[in-house]
């Protein structure tokens, strides 16, 4: 599908900051729809799961509707999807927060508590440095500055995922990207302009997507 | 490294921003959303709004309020000023909002600290605290806009509201606030030195070296209104000369 009608969905289990997310899309010329639908999140251009909260009812409310599935097959299937903030921890196999809780598990590994410092939560903007090439791919994240709000992230790299870091008393992961699919664990909606420019290259990787389904 | 905020604080009364001294005296400054686009394109890191109406019916008028800010603003949003329960920050939120700050209804009832909390993450959790320096060296907090005592200590309360989920305290000095006399740096000191949060340092600045001076303190934000609004300063003269004196702020 191309052009500007392009069917984004964001994924609305009631846990998010989901007007910011969609005003960013606006401001991007961008009139996206809120769903819970399963047949909708597998069907859509492009999805975006966002998420503030805690890891174990972020699952909780995917699973009760009935999202786990098809946020999995969209995945798999190499389709367009942004993850933002929790909704990246969702993808991963579990995490510190909620020790017992299987996540998404699209993304190899264990979301752990960041390291101990003076301020906590990890809250406000932190320097993003990406991966640029050789030998691993370039990313749609380029270096600068994004806005967080997080107490947990990955630490580790994931196998076959491009990783973008950031650091705070430690290294951690600020985004991952395979193919269509980009996970933050900043929030690109309200990362000024070079969280509008993430946004909008990932919206013009949705608009020249291909179908591959049929 | 968590970088520094500069945060623009805009009191909105009735659809429109408003500035007074020692929170008296106000008077119209401008359009919400057109000063918040002009702060955020200029480098603000994070927007800071706060009702100051005195009336019901102004909420709704906020709520549109808070829509045109957040549809003009591409950084963080907080809102704040008349959210006393959990639908109130629920409508907030869904407006456009980011995090949500509660002053005197957590002063009075300090489980609404606890249940934001549970319901929202601490990440959306600001507790806004208004303190008064005392001839004891201490500080008491006040509420109803700096208008009551309450006998409580500023200090005690950023502890325990921390304690229940806030994720970030923003202090400010009432005997500063509007004067351009600078931070009160013990105050900020204080605090920051007391809570593990982000602690935004409130009232009374007006040139870079006061910012400076309320990082190196230990605040992780500096909040500024008048000095901006009268364009006594800016936002990007702010930035160049605290880049100047060494601090590390956002690339943009």
């Amino acid at each position: 599908m191309t052009g500007s009608r392009s069917d984004i969905a964001i994924v609305d289990t009631g846990l998010s900051n989901l007007a910011s997310v969609e005003a960013a899309f606006r401001r991007s010329g961008i009139e996206t729809r809120r769903t819970i639908d399963p047949q909708v999140v597998r069907a859509a251009d492009g999805v975006v799961l966002p998420g503030v909260g805690h890891f174990a009812e972020g699952m909780r409310r995917l699973r009760a509707a009935d999202l786990v599935g098809a946020i999995r097959a969209r995945i798999d299937a190499d389709r367009p999807t942004l993850a933002i903030c929790l909704g990246m921890q969702l993808l991963a196999e579990e995490s510190d927060e909620a020790p017992g809780v299987a996540g998404i598990g699209v993304i190899p590994g264990r979301v752990r508590r960041l390291p101990p410092a003076r301020i906590r939560p990890h809250l406000g903007w932190n320097l993003v440095r990406a991966s640029s090439g050789s030998p691993e791919p370039r990313m749609l994240v380029e270096d600068g500055a994004a806005a967080f709000a997080n107490g947990f992230a990955l630490d580790a790299a994931p196998a076959g995922w491009a990783t973008a870091w950031s650091d705070d008393h430690g290294p951690f992961v600020a985004a991952v990207e395979r193919g269509r699919v980009l996970a933050c664990q900043f929030h690109p909606e309200i990362s000024g302009r070079w969280g509008g420019a993430l946004l909008g290259a990932w919206i013009v990787m949705v608009r020249t997507e291909v179908p591959t389904c049929c | 490294m968590l970088l520094n905020r500069i945060i623009p604080c805009l009191d909105v009364r009735d659809g429109r921003v408003v500035k007074g001294v020692r929170f008296e005296g106000l008077r119209d400054v401008g359009d919400p959303a057109t000063l918040a686009a002009g702060y955020a394109a200029d480098g603000a890191d994070e927007i800071v709004m706060l009702d100051v109406s005195a009336t019901i019916e102004s909420r709704s008028t906020m709520l549109e309020t808070v829509a045109a800010v957040r549809a003009a603003t591409d950084v963080p949003l907080t809102v704040g000023g008349g959210i006393r329960d959990v639908s109130d920050a629920a409508a907030a939120l869904q407006a456009g909002a980011d995090r949500v700050s509660v002053n005197s209804a957590a002063v009075q009832r300090p489980s609404l600290v606890d249940e934001l909390a549970d319901r929202f993450g601490s990440q959306c959790v600001v507790v806004a605290i208004d303190a008064r320096r005392r001839e004891t060296g201490r500080w008491e907090t006040l509420i109803a806009a700096g208008r009551r005592t309450t006998g409580i200590d500023a200090v005690a309360w950023a502890i325990d509201a921390t304690a229940r989920g806030a994720g970030e305290i923003l202090l400010t000095s009432h005997d500063r606030d509007g004067t351009g006399e600078g931070y009160d740096l013990d105050l900020v000191r204080a605090v920051a030195g007391s809570v593990r949060t982000p602690v935004i340092a409130s009232g009374g600045a007006r040139v870079a070296a006061d910012l400076e001076s309320a990082f190196h303190a230990g605040a992780s934000a500096a909040l500024l209104a008048g000095v901006l609004h009268d364009q006594i300063t800016t936002i990007r003269d702010l930035r160049r000369a605290l880049a100047a004196l060494g601090r590390e702020l956002r690339p943009c």
